[in-house]
Parts: structure tokens; C-alpha cells; sequence
């Protein structure tokens, strides 16, 4: 039961850092037709900023201004890089975004180095809030679930109640139709590719002193929220959400049971003692495939429903 | 009237007498590991470039089939090495390989080849994670981390050959490097070829002239698969080592990038790029450990400014060489002068880079680093004045040269074409 | 002898707009058949659902007596029949002779080939000439298609689509965009084609329909309100009051 409950809050969490990434990802995916290959690496950022601002100034600070730098490098990036490109076309603008993914990996390995950096959670925060059937729970977990809850709160009001959320609820669902209304679009592109950097900055900020800040996190994390904008379907922040948190909560349902295989093997009959490959099989449990079963999903939704669970249109 | 492929044959007769003497010029250990590393990247680059260049179609997981192909040609040669396996030629076991990367593709390219664009890009992104999870999962197969271990010394064959020296086997990867050229040229001309362009330009337009264009991308990933399996099968016996990132992701995005920097609008500047991206990871890897960096800033450079590649960027001299190639000489100056100052502004970067990745990295507070030749310390203030400086003046100087250089093009091109129409 | 096309019922909707309501239309062999109507009538619409661009919500369509309704356009193609296109649909990248010579493979049987070499087959080459003398076009053979001018593009457009033989041939607006001495020189083109194929045209240039059609079909608001030879259609009172009738007052 208490591994239960803690995987299913853990996967929540989780889930929920997902969110912070594919909610930005997929806004921008669904506006502008590019996938940004590079989203994950704002979320490294998000975390080396944030330990290089929390080392002089405390967690506090860095937790402002690390987010709102990412955002800022985000416009600069589609403002003077992505933007000339976009006149090759969709697979160009990808092939971009793939390149610069390397090369921020590549920076940050130049300025912070290649192993992890001592990106701690803040003392204050370090405490035990609850303790459970002698398992304990960190205050610092329930202020991650707090600020990604809040960042939902704030953008579905956001998308839902202001102009600016109309107009890009309009372009997420008819992309061409907002430049004949009048509105700059490539501001709005702009605006939403720094937004959507910010937020995997968040991300980032708060999940990098969990995680691990080191330079291999995007390259990591970034297949799997791309595995998320397409289960969740294009242009839904709801179906983003849901398919975070089923991703979320099943990777670490898998990994904390680690169930055996076996059984489902053995009912097509399969020997315990069998040898070659159905020995591997026999021994395989739910936490060596969990990592696996993403990309599964990935690939089975993209052939059998290409628009998603929540989706309006094909990817 | 001159006689059709007369210049393509004396173009592959020299490449060929170039392939046979080189090991005879260059030959130290070293060198013959980067030429046989050449040779299975050209093949590998090749195939690639037939579902990027000439079908339109991203992958960001054809080291699958680069990978896989390469297992099955270890364990081939294990077989046959412990006689579980009828004997065959190590020379023909590029066949075993092209064969098992044709069989994978044709099965994952049936469900990956149904849309192209995004769609594609991501499922293949997504059968390169697959693979690389089930290489840990499948230890019967792939055997985890360690890889599969073999020996391309079977059985001595014809003339003598044994593959025990290195020399043989590049002559090996050599002559199949060749073969499957020639043959992937000549598929280029071929109606599945000439189709795969369609489809490449205008999907739409295709099939309303009898053409399925799911089966069109299909044949050209399961082709180019089958080539990219022939190059895993060579990578085998050449390292006798096959490994789980030869499957993975890295490996894909290194072909993906030489594959771009060469040119994909051309056929040779997959073979381009191969050969620079090969020598220069050999000899600027160990000398810099921002050498990644450095691909990464030129690939990303190519995707903004010049999306045809080195090849795309020599052949827009063409029509101007064919029509009036003194032009080209007068260009000179203004190359000269974008080169020069490109150079300053190189030196200054390269600088600042190498200082800083050396600061990062340095375990000790030894802080001694040799740049250049020169020995400096990269705590000091002045070492980075200079880079800096030199940085700052070269960029100013190219923001002069380069609009020139343009400028200079321009009038060269409109020259060449008046000289075309008169 | 049955009717090179035929529609029965045909209807199609995009969403909840009926674009298309309910079209009977025959179509016979070897005759030139014009469609007008105006604009938004739903003349393209029509060519989309027999050629398998669009999905058809109700009705069948045959062609030659065979039901293709809602078949892939690839496999209607391979039945004989081919399309232009309103907007200039070619490939850019290639060049005039490329062009049409990818027109040709298929029905040359060429098919998914990869160990035949296209520039060896005199088959292929012969017929692709002989598409381009009759388009106009063998001087421009070279071009990349992407540089020709507007009237050679829209020529290839129709060399392409007349490559591979089909016996009906339907040409969305073949003359638009075209001054009056390209517009005879097109309407010479299409006279010539149409001696050994089925046509059906779409074409708002009154001159060129009543010139060329053996038989008119006037579709109104996604209906066929007429269907007859010119003089029928001239002196038909429904039609000048829809259509006609703006023209000639
Ligand atoms: N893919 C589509 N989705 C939604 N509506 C469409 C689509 N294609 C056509 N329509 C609508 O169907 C109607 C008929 O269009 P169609 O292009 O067939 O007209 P047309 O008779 O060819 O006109 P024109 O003479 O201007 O070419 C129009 O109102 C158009 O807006
Ligand atoms: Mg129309």
C-alpha cells in the first residue's frame, strides 16, 4: 500500500515536471510547426542558471531569474536564428533545433564541465514534512508539486480568460488564420517560443536539484516529452497534462514494483529454465522495459492515431 | 558529341587508383584506421543521403540498421568460426550485413514510411530509443553493455587473404566502398530513383500520376537500410567489436551532421562530408576537447546559411566555371579577403574556447595551457584580452568582407549569364 | 457502350457545409464534356472526389462502368484516368524533359523499377518527346520547371497529365490566368489531345467552352442544373437566369 501511494505521488511530481516541459513544447510545436528539438536543453539551462544564481544569491533569486533568462534566450534564439530559417521549411527548422541541442550541450560541458554540478535543494525546504509507514516525505517535493499545480492554474486561466490567451488558442487549432485577423504573428511565434523556454526553465529550476544537474539531463528527458505532445495530441494542453501524468506515474508504478514478466511468459509457455533469448525474456521485469514503454507509445500512437488522445489535428 | 559517362569513368578510374595507392603513400597504423573509418562512413553517408538528399525524409535513427546489421555480422562470424555456421567468405559478409539491414528495413520502414516530414523524423527518433533500450534488455542477442565480441579471421582465402593485417581490410572496405557507390549512384537513375525525387518534391503530385507514395518511400528507406547494413557489417570486421551505441542516437545524429556539412543536394557530398567529418574527428578529437562544439557550430552555420552543404556551396560556382571560368579568377580578391578575416575571427573564438573548456575541465589549479604553441595561463587576464580582440576584429572585418564576397558573386553570376546568352 | 464517367448521387460535405448535393452527371466516351459554373460551385471539388483526392460522403462514381468511389488516387490513375490541376502542380526542382518523363513511367510499366536506367530506355524517351512536341514544349526541355514562364508552366501542367495515357482526362481551368493568343494556342493543344481521349474541362472562358464542348454541364451551388449540347445550354432559360444571364445582359 505505502509503495503505492509514494510511487503514485512520486509519479505525479514527475508528471508534473513533464508538464512544465511539453505545455511550452507543445504551444510551440502547434503555432509554428516546429518541434523543438532543443526544448530539453532550455530545461538544462533552466538548472545551471539556477545553481549558478543560487551559489552567491540562495535558491530564492535564482528561482525568479533563472526561469526569465531561459525565456529571454528563447525569443533571442527565435528572433535572430530560427525565424531566417523558416523560410526552408519544417524539416529545416528541425535540423535547427537538433544542431542547437548539441550545441548547448556542448556549452554547458565547456563552462560547468562534464560531471554533475552540486546543484542542492535549498536547506530551508530540506526538511521532512510527513513521515508514513517509515518512509518520509520532503517539504521541498511538495513545493515542486505546488509551483507546477500553480504554473497549470495560472496558464489555463491564462489561455482561457485573456486576449493574448484567445489569440493563441485560435492559432493553435487554425495557425493561418491569426495573421489574416491582423495580429503580428511573428511576435505572437516570439512571445510563445520565449514563454515556452521560460517554463522549461521552471522545470528546470526546480527539478534539477531532484534530477541531477549534469550535462546528459536534456538528451534524457527530451525524447520522452516529445512522446508526451504526441500521446496528449497536438494543440492540448489537457491532453498534455493527462499523458504527463500517465507517463510519470507509469514509469514509476513499473520501476518500484519491478514486476516479474514471467507470469505472461509462462502462460504462452515458456520454461523457467529456458535458454537463448527466452531466458532474457524470462527474467525481464516492469522496471527494465518502463524505460522502454514510452517510446512504445510513441511509436504505436504515431501509426494508429496520429492525432493523439486529446488532438484535433494529424502531427 | 562526347560519349554519355565517359567523364564518370575516368573520374571513378582515378578515385579508384587514388584508393589503391594511398595506403602504399600514408602509411602509418594510424592513418590506415582513419582511411578504412572513411570508407564505412562514405557507405554509410551514401545510404543515408538516399532517404534525406534524395527521398526527403529525416531520420534521427538510421544507425538502427548501421547497428543491427553489425550485430548479426559478429555473430555470423562467430558461427562460422565455430562451425555452427556453413563457411562463407569474410569477404562476401558485407552481403550478411546489407541483407539483415534490408530485412529490419523493410520492417520498421513499412510503419515508418507512411507520412513523411515531422511525423517521420519522430518515429524514427523513436525506433532509435526502442533499439538502444532492447540492446540492454535482449542479452542473448546484443550482450548489454559489453557488445558482442568476434574475429574476422576465419579461414584463410583466396590469394592468401586472412584479414589478420589491417592493410587487408582496408582494401576490403575499399572495394565494397566502390561497389556500393556505383550501385547507389545508378539507383539515382533508375525509375524507383527518379520517383523518390517526385516524392521528395511534390508527395501530392505523385500519386496522381500511378505512383503510391508510401511504397516509394518505403523501397527507398528499405534500399538505403540495406546499405547502411552493408557498412555496419564492414564496421564489424573491422573493429571485431560491435557495441550498443552503434544502435544509438549518437551514432545517428554523427551521420545525420556529416551527411549535412557534405551536401545533400548533391551526390558526392555525402562522400564530401564523410571524408572531412572522418579526418578531422580523427586528428582534432585528441588535440581539442571542444572539438564536438565546433560541429555543432558548423553544422548548425550550414542549416542558416548555406542549406545546400560544401557541395551546395561549390556548385553554385558551376554555371559561372562553365560558362566563363576566368570569372572565378576574378573573385579571387574578394575570397582572399573574407578568408583572411574569417581566419582573425577563427583564432580569436578558437581561443576563448579552448581557454575556457581547459578551465572547466582542469582538475588541479594547474591552470599551464599551451595554445597555439604558445605557453600561457588561462587565469591570466591577457590571453583573453587578445582572443577577444582578435574575435572583435575579425567579425567586424567579415561583416566588410563578406557582403563583398556576395556582391562579387552577383556580379560574376550576372556576367556568366549574359556570356551564356550572347 | 457505357459512360466514361459516371456519377450517381454524389454528394460531399465538408463539416457541416454541403459543398457538393446530390450530382447525377454522365459523362460519354470520346466526347469533350465542359463543366462551368460559378466561382465556389463546387467545380474543383467535383474533380477531387472522382480522381480519390477527396473523400466522398455519398453517392458512386464509376468510371467505364467500374465503381472507384473513395479509391486511392494512385489506383484511379491506373484505371486511365488523369487530372490537371487549377493551381499549377509540377515538380519545380526538375527539369521539362524530368517532368513529363515521370508522367510517362508507370504506364510505360517502369513501375517501382530500380535496374532499369531511364536515360537507356528509347521507350521512354521516344514518348516523352513526342509529349513534349505536342505541348510545345520540346524547346524548353531543359528548364528547370520551377523557371518557366506562367503559360509553359500550365502547358506542362497538361503534358504531365496526359504522359501516362489515360484514355479520360479531366483539366481544371487549362486557360486561366492566359492572354488571348495563349488561350488559342491552349485551345489548339486541347483540340489535338482530345481526338483519341475523353475530356472533361472546367473552364470560365466562355469562348473556349462553347468552342470546344461536344456537351455542357452547368453546376450551380453543388448541383447540376443543365446538362446539354451548347445550343441546349444557350437557350436553356434556367441556365441564363443562374448564370448565362449576368453575361449577357
Ligand atoms: N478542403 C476543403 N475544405 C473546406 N471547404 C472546401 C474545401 N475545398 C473546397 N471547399 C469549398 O467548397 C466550395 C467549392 O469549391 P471549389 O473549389 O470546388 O469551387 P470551384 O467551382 O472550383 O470554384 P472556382 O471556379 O473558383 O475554382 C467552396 O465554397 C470552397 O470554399
Ligand atoms: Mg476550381
Amino acid at each position: 500500500m505505502e509503495v503505492f501511494v509514494f510511487s503514485l505521488f512520486n509519479g505525479v511530481l514527475y508528471g508534473m515536471l513533464l508538464f512544465l516541459l511539453a505545455s511550452g513544447l507543445t504551444l510551440i510545436f502547434s503555432m509554428m510547426g516546429v518541434l523543438n528539438f532543443a526544448h530539453a536543453s532550455f530545461f538544462m539551462l533552466g538548472a545551471y542558471f539556477a545553481y549558478q544564481i543560487s551559489q552567491p544569491l540562495g535558491f530564492w533569486p535564482a528561482l525568479i531569474a533563472a526561469p526569465i533568462l531561459v525565456g529571454v534566450l528563447g525569443a533571442a534564439v527565435e528572433r535572430y536564428a530560427l525565424r531566417p530559417v523558416h523560410r526552408f521549411g519544417h524539416v529545416a527548422e528541425l535540423l535547427f533545433t537538433f544542431g542547437l541541442a548539441f550545441v548547448i550541450e556542448e556549452v554547458v560541458q565547456m563552462i560547468w564541465g562534464k560531471v554533475p554540478v552540486p546543484y542542492d535543494v535549498p536547506p530551508s525546504l530540506n526538511v521532512t514534512a510527513f513521515a508514513w509507514q517509515g518512509l518520509d516525505y520532503s517539504v521541498y517535493r511538495l513545493f515542486m508539486l505546488l509551483i507546477s499545480v500553480g504554473i497549470f492554474v495560472a496558464l489555463f486561466f491564462g489561455l482561457t480568460r485573456t486576449r493574448i490567451g484567445l489569440i493563441i488558442r485560435a492559432s493553435l487549432t487554425h495557425p493561418h488564420m491569426v495573421a489574416s485577423l491582423g495580429h503580428d504573428v511573428p511576435k505572437v511565434f516570439m512571445w510563445t517560443f520565449g514563454v515556452g523556454c521560460a517554463l522549461a526553465g521552471v522545470a528546470g529550476v526546480i527539478g534539477g536539484n531532484v534530477l541531477g544537474t549534469e550535462p546528459g539531463m536534456a538528451i534524457q528527458l527530451g525524447p520522452i516529452v516529445f512522446v508526451v505532445i504526441v500521446v496528449g495530441g497536438l494543440g492540448s494542453l489537457g491532453g498534455a497534462l493527462i499523458a504527463s501524468l500517465l507517463i510519470g506515474v507509469l514509469n514509476n508504478m513499473a520501476i518500484s514494483y519491478d514486476f516479474s514478466l514471467y507470469p505472461i511468459f509462462s502462460l504462452l509457455g515458456v520454461e523457467r529454465e529456458a535458454e537463448g533469448i527466452l531466458a532474457d525474456l524470462v527474467s525481464l521485469t516492469t522496471g527494465a522495459i518502463a524505460p522502454l514503454v514510452p517510446y512504445l507509445l510513441l511509436v504505436l500512437m504515431l501509426i494508429l492515431r496520429p492525432r493523439g488522445l486529446f488532438g484535433t489535428r494529424d502531427v | 558529341m562526347t560519349i554519355p559517362g565517359a567523364k564518370q569513368t575516368s573520374v571513378g578510374a582515378l578515385v579508384i587508383a587514388l584508393l589503391i595507392i594511398l595506403p602504399l603513400i600514408v602509411n602509418s597504423g594510424f592513418a590506415l584506421t582513419v582511411m578504412s573509418q572513411t570508407g564505412i562512413a562514405i557507405i554509410f553517408a551514401l545510404a543515408f543521403n538516399m532517404l534525406l538528399g534524395q527521398g526527403g525524409m529525416l531520420s534521427f535513427g538510421h544507425a538502427v540498421y548501421f547497428g543491427l546489421a553489425g550485430y548479426v555480422t559478429a555473430h555470423v562470424m562467430n558461427g562460422m568460426a565455430n562451425e555452427d555456421l556453413p563457411y562463407m567468405p569474410v569477404s562476401l559478409i558485407p552481403l550478411v550485413g546489407g541483407v539483415a539491414g534490408l530485412f529490419f528495413g523493410i520492417l520498421i520502414g513499412f510503419v515508418s514510411t507512411r507520412r513523411a516530414g515531422t511525423a517521420f523524423a519522430m518515429i524514427s527518433l523513436g525506433f532509435a530509443e526502442l533499439a538502444t533500450g532492447l540492446t540492454l534488455i535482449i542479452i542473448f542477442f546484443f550482450n548489454g553493455e559489453e557488445g558482442v565480441q568476434t574475429d574476422r579471421w576465419v579461414r584463410e582465402e583466396w590469394f592468401g587473404i586472412t584479414y589478420g593485417p589491417d592493410i587487408q581490410v582496408y582494401y576490403l572496405i575499399a572495394v565494397w566502398c566502390v561497389i556500393a557507390a556505383i550501385a547507389m549512384y545508378l539507383l539515382t537513375r533508375t525509375p524507383f530513383g527518379r520517383m523518390s525525387n517526385a516524392v521528395r518534391d511534390n508527395p501530392e503530385r505523385v500519386q496522381f500520376i500511378g505512383y503510391n507514395t508510401h511504397r516509394v518511400r518505403w523501397l527507398a528507406f528499405s534500399l538505403s537500410s540495406f546499405f547502411a547494413g552493408l557498412a555496419g557489417a564492414l564496421h564489424a570486421v573491422n573493429v571485431e567489436h560491435v557495441g550498443f551505441e552503434t544502435v544509438g542516437l549518437g551514432q545517428s545524429a554523427v551521420i545525420l551532421i556529416m551527411v549535412y556539412i557534405g551536401g545533400t543536394g548533391h551526390f558526392a557530398g555525402p562522400i564530401l562530408g564523410a571524408i572531412l567529418i572522418t579526418l578531422l574527428n580523427a586528428y582534432l578529437s585528441d588535440i581539442s576537447p571542444a572539438w564536438y562544439l565546433y560541429l555543432g557550430l558548423i553544422f548548425v552555420g550550414m542549416v542558416m546559411f548555406a542549406p545546400g552543404g560544401l557541395a551546395g556551396l561549390i556548385m553554385m560556382h558551376d554555371p559561372i566555371r562553365r560558362a566563363a571560368p576566368h570569372l572565378l579568377m576574378r573573385m579571387a580578391p574578394a575570397y582572399a579577403a573574407a578568408f583572411g578575416t574569417s581566419l582573425v575571427a577563427l583564432v580569436g573564438c578558437i581561443g576563448l574556447v579552448e581557454m575556457a573548456y581547459f578551465l572547466s575541465t582542469t582538475v588541479s589549479r594547474n591552470t599551464a595551457l599551451i595554445l597555439y604553441g604558445i605557453a600561457l595561463d588561462a587565469a591570466d587576464f591577457w590571453p583573453w584580452l587578445v582572443c577577444v580582440a582578435l574575435a572583435a576584429a575579425g567579425a567586424l572585418g567579415c561583416s566588410r568582407t563578406y557582403p563583398r564576397l556576395a556582391e562579387s558573386y552577383g556580379t560574376a553570376m550576372h556576367e556568366a549569364r549574359r556570356a551564356v546568352a550572347s | 457502350m457505357t459512360n466514361a464517367i459516371e456519377f450517381s448521387g454524389v454528394q460531399k460535405s465538408f463539416g457541416n457545409t454541403e459543398v457538393i448535393r446530390g450530382v447525377d452527371l454522365a459523362v460519354e466516351q470520346g466526347e469533350i464534356h465542359a463543366v462551368i459554373g460559378p466561382n465556389g460551385a463546387g467545380k474543383s471539388t467535383l474533380f477531387n472526389l472522382v480522381t480519390g483526392r477527396y473523400h466522398v460522403s455519398r453517392g458512386r462514381i464509376e468510371l467505364n462502368g467500374e465503381n472507384i468511389t473513395n479509391r486511392a488516387p494512385h489506383d484511379i490513375f491506373r484505371k486511365g484516368l488523369s487530372r490537371s490541376f487549377q493551381v499549377t502542380n509540377i515538380f519545380p526542382r526538375m527539369s521539362v524533359f524530368e517532368n513529363v518523363r515521370c508522367g510517362v513511367l508507370w504506364n510505360l510499366g517502369y513501375h517501382y523499377s530500380f535496374w532499369h536506367f531511364v536515360n537507356r530506355r528509347r521507350d521512354l524517351r521516344e514518348r516523352t518527346e513526342s509529349i513534349l512536341e505536342q505541348t510545345g514544349l520540346a524547346s524548353r526541355r531543359n528548364v528547370p520547371a520551377g523557371l518557366l514562364s506562367y503559360s509553359d508552366q500550365r502547358a506542362l501542367e497538361i503534358a504531365v497529365t496526359i504522359a501516362g495515357g489515360a484514355s479520360v482526362v479531366l483539366l481544371d481551368e487549362p486557360t486561366s490566368g492566359m492572354s488571348s493568343s495563349e488561350t488559342e494556342q491552349a485551345v489548339a493543344l486541347i483540340r489535338d489531345i482530345s481526338a483519341t481521349r475523353t475530356m472533361v474541362i472546367v473552364e470560365h472562358d466562355m469562348g473556349v467552352v462553347f468552342d470546344l464542348a461536344d456537351r455542357i454541364s452547368v453546376l450551380v451551388y453543388g448541383k447540376v442544373i443543365a446538362t446539354g449540347t451548347p445550343e441546349e445550354i444557350r437557350s436553356n432559360a434556367k441556365v441564363q437566369e443562374a448564370y448565362l444571364g449576368t453575361e449577357a445582359a
